[in-house]
């Protein structure tokens, strides 16, 4: 900004002299052909915000359809998305474009880009003193990708897929619903928005592995790293390592769909259950690539406002590389009602719960970091401890869910949706929210106001586990989920939900104000604004950092802790 | 120091490569769920995707050569294209794992269902297979003499033998040429189809990425050839030839696994064609 102090500033190589400002790009230049970190981060924030909205939509939109028994509102919604006098099996087949779009959009193009491309972006570089990442035009056309990759995805929406418009086979894409079950064309272009964002996905996994491997400053050998960093690092190896095997699993949808190959077709000896496989041989190490930036973030924070190092910071750091490995041998635990071996079962059952060890290393380590501290309840510490606590429920359901055996009877009921939805929804969300409030006057210049902070997550507290709690009870009266009707006996929890969606809702109406608030009024930035227990490289930065920082590399004293 | 960079890493003005590459593969995928469903614009705007993403490609790696000769990739730049690279071919790796997982199912768990497969590998609607030890075992020769003619290139270049860098090279690249043309030639005179049963989808999807990924490193070497007649590389620093030489001896890696796997141990015992 105009204001940097003039000791920050830090001009392009190629320039010289002007001491007032800090040479950016015209506005096409900088936020159409980027390649500055902080830049390419706040663009993949702002569009995970923009995604957000319009996933956060489809499941208000889900919600209200299920606030009661029987139909309601599916046929209003088939008409918004552009069919006319739609039919009975049209009318329903809205409801699986919803659980699919809101499904896809969460993943793809909410939390990985808000974790690893917003928050990733911006914060691996400072954090271990890098002027910025190794491939910078690479950097930006991974997140290019991923915009390319969304209108494919919107796209889908409006041209024909199985009996209604729109891709209606659930986030998982399974055949043969996705095949032979969804002739249009809807559902390629939802193959194709997944290949592209891949593709970006798999080229930022390469430019943070790189980045974190030959770019630390000097003195910062791995084991300094800030936690956020090995988290980072861990993700971008699952990425790069799990992605391309989905890749060729929905390359070879494209093939069934419509060039004749027979992978998933049994007539031709295919087999869907092979889909499923590959699906989730990139599926599980997927929901760790969403959590662990999370538990990156909640380390610095708890560190931050406990005043002290991480407890056990190398356990840490290990216990994230633990559940990356492991990670990729749980797979099938999704699949336990396919009609697997019981030996396969019990295999993936003991694998599974084993992850439960480093994850419980990580949980008691926060804890132990807070013990004794001198623990101080600003917003962020707030988001983090609720990220802690929610995030623990939902672990043990998933330790729950492991069992294969127990699995038989809560497979596909809302026991799952409550389980994936306590690490995620309210796991990696209210994380991205601790990092928000965390990291937002680093990143703008502006404080928010604590106040408004505190509301919106104790609204937000609330109201998610309004939606996610009752769901848990609905599983284990065995209310199956994708379905836009149920049962009267499950009416009453239904309606909770969807009371506590509006309440939900409307916390992130308090969260916009806080924006604009921070933006029009609030006070400029101190450059470590949380004060001394903020201990990593970009707290010695101004708040906003310089448009190239560290142009001379910062030193890391032996001492330093992490 | 204000406005002085004190550090070796590379430091890049903005682009608009990235935008244009990705206009040119959103374009080209667009195009294909057009061409495939026999809509408005499906044979023209897929080539007019591939030509912006090809024409953005050709700008972006231009530049990155343009900016090897500025000086701009000091050693630790050099580093990361090592690592890029290195990670880059970890991941189509594991893209090969996915095909080849889809074949071992196939070949260790033959359906009992499909009257097409009958429980048996290759299927009972395969009538004969490929001889593995007829053309694809040249082939086979073919990929593994190209990848001791790319390392005569290498040598011959760390040696300052600028004739021998374009002696091995061309050799390489007539070599991959010849093995795609094989390929071509083994594909038209198959006595299966591609598609209709997993014999047909499992070979010609995993060997068809294979001979993709040829031509890709074909076409890398080839450019590493007008860059020996333009007098590019140094015996130090040559990291656009390595780059294509490390991905060559992937596909050579990969043929291996593919000859192994689909070819000698997938039709064992089986009528050839």
């Amino acid at each position: 900004m105009a204001t940097t102090a003039p000791e920050h500033f830090q001009g392009h190589v190629d320039h010289h002299g002007h001491a007032d400002h800090d040479h950016k790009p015209s506005f096409f230049a900088r936020w159409f052909m980027s390649t500055n970190h902080k830049d390419i981060g706040t663009m993949y924030l702002i569009f995970a915000i923009i995604a957000g909205i319009i996933g956060g939509l489809f499941s208000g939109m889900m919600r209200v359809e299920l606030a009661e028994p029987g139909i309601q509102y599916l046929d209003i919604f088939a008409r918004w998305f552009g069919a006319t006098n739609p039919d009975f099996n049209s009318t329903l087949h809205v409801w699986n474009v919803l659980i699919t779009a809101h499904g896809l959009i969460m993943v793809f193009f909410m939390v990985m880009p808000a974790m690893i491309g917003g928050f990733g972006n911006w914060f691996v570089p400072l954090m271990i003193g890098a002027p910025d990442m190794a491939f910078p035009r690479m950097n930006n056309i991974s997140f290019w990708l991923t915009v390319a990759g969304f209108i494919s995805l919107l796209c889908s929406a409006f041209v024909p897929g199985g009996t209604g418009l729109g891709a209606g086979t659930g986030w998982t894409v399974y055949a043969p619903l996705s095949t032979s079950g969804s002739p249009g064309p809807a559902v390629d272009f939802g193959i194709f928005a997944l290949h592209l964002s891949g593709a970006g996905s798999i080229m930022g996994a390469i430019n943070f592995i790189t980045t974190i491997f030959n770019m630390r400053a000097p003195g910062m050998t791995m084991h300094k790293m800030p936690l956020f960093v090995w988290s980072m690092l861990v993700t971008a190896f699952l990425l790069l390592l799990s992605l391309p095997v989905l890749a060729a699993a929905i390359t070879m949808l494209l093939t069934d769909r419509n060039f004749g190959t027979t992978f998933f077709d049994p007539s031709g000896g295919g087999d869907p259950v092979l889909y499923q496989h590959l699906f989730w041989f990139f599926g599980h190490p997927e929901v760790y690539i969403m959590i662990l930036p999370g538990f990156g973030i909640i380390s610095q924070i708890v560190s931050t406002f406990s005043k002290k190092p991480v407890f056990g910071y190398l356990g840490m750091a290990y216990a994230m590389v633990a559940i990356g490995v492991v990670g990729f041998i749980v797979w099938a635990h999704h699949m336990y009602a396919t009609g697997m071996s019981v030996n396969t079962k019990m295999y993936f059952t003991a694998a599974t719960m084993v992850i439960a060890v480093p994850t419980g290393v990580k949980i008691f380590s926060w804890i132990a970091t807070m013990w004794g501290g001198s623990l101080e309840f600003k917003s962020p510490m707030v988001w983090a401890l609720g990220f802690i606590f929610l995030f623990t429920v939902g672990g043990v359901t998933g330790v729950v869910l492991a069992n294969g055996g127990v699995d038989d009877v809560l497979h596909d009921t809302y026991y799952v949706v409550a389980h994936f939805h306590y690490v995620l929804s309210l796991g990696a969300v209210t994380a991205l929210f601790a990092g928000f409030y965390y990291w937002f006057p680093k990143m703008s210049g502006r404080m928010h106001s604590e106040f408004l902070a505190h509301v919106h997550f104790w609204i937000f507290f609330v109201g998610v586990n309004m939606i996610f709690f009752p769901m848990h009870f609905l599983g284990l009266q065995g209310m199956p989920r994708r379905y836009p009707d149920y049962a009267e006996a499950y009416q009453h929890w239904n309606h909770v939900a969807t009371i506590g969606y509006m309440v939900m809702a409307s916390s992130l109406v308090i969260w916009f104000i806080n924006i604009a608030y921070a933006f029009l009024a609030g006070r400029k930035a101190e450059d470590s604004y949380w004060g001394e227990g903020a201990t990593t490289l970009e707290w010695t930065l101004t708040s906003p950092p310089p448009f190239h920082q560290f142009e001379t590399l910062p030193v890391i004293e032996e001492a330093a802790h992490h | 120091m204000a406005g002085t960079k004190n550090h070796d890493y590379h430091i890049l003005p903005p682009d608009i490569a990235p935008l244009a590459t990705t206009i040119g593969a959103l374009t080209f995928t667009s195009g294909m769920v057009l061409f495939m469903h026999d809509m408005a614009g499906g044979k023209f705007v897929p080539w007019l995707g591939l030509a912006i993403l090809i024409a953005s490609m050709f700008m972006w790696f231009s530049k990155i050569i343009k900016e090897a000769h500025a000086g701009d990739h000091t050693p630790v730049v050099q580093l990361h294209q090592r690592y890029g690279m290195i990670l880059f071919i970890a991941s189509e790796v594991m893209f090969f794992v996915g095909w080849f997982w889809a074949f071992f199912d196939f070949s260790l768990f033959p359906s009992t269902l499909a009257e097409a497969v009958g429980g048996q590998w290759p299927p009972k609607a395969v009538e004969a297979v490929m001889d593995p030890f007829d053309l694809p075992l040249l082939n086979t020769l073919i990929l593994l003499c190209s990848g001791t003619t790319v390392t005569w290139a290498h040598h011959s270049l760390i040696h300052g033998d600028r004739d021998g860098l374009k002696k091995g090279l061309w050799a390489t690249i007539l070599l991959g040429v010849l093995f795609s043309c094989i390929q071509a030639y083994e594909y038209i005179h198959a006595p299966f189809p591609f598609g209709q049963n997993t014999y047909g989808s499992a070979f010609y999807m995993a060997t068809g990425f294979h001979g993709f990924h040829v031509i890709v490193g074909t076409i890398m070497l080839i450019v590493c050839l007008k860059r020996a007649y333009n007098g590019d590389f140094t015996p130090r620093q040559h990291f656009g030839f390595e780059a294509a030489a490390w991905y060559w001896h992937f596909v050579d890696v990969v043929w291996l696994f593919l000859f192994m796997a689909v070819y000698v141990w997938g039709g064992w015992g089986y009528p050839t064609h």
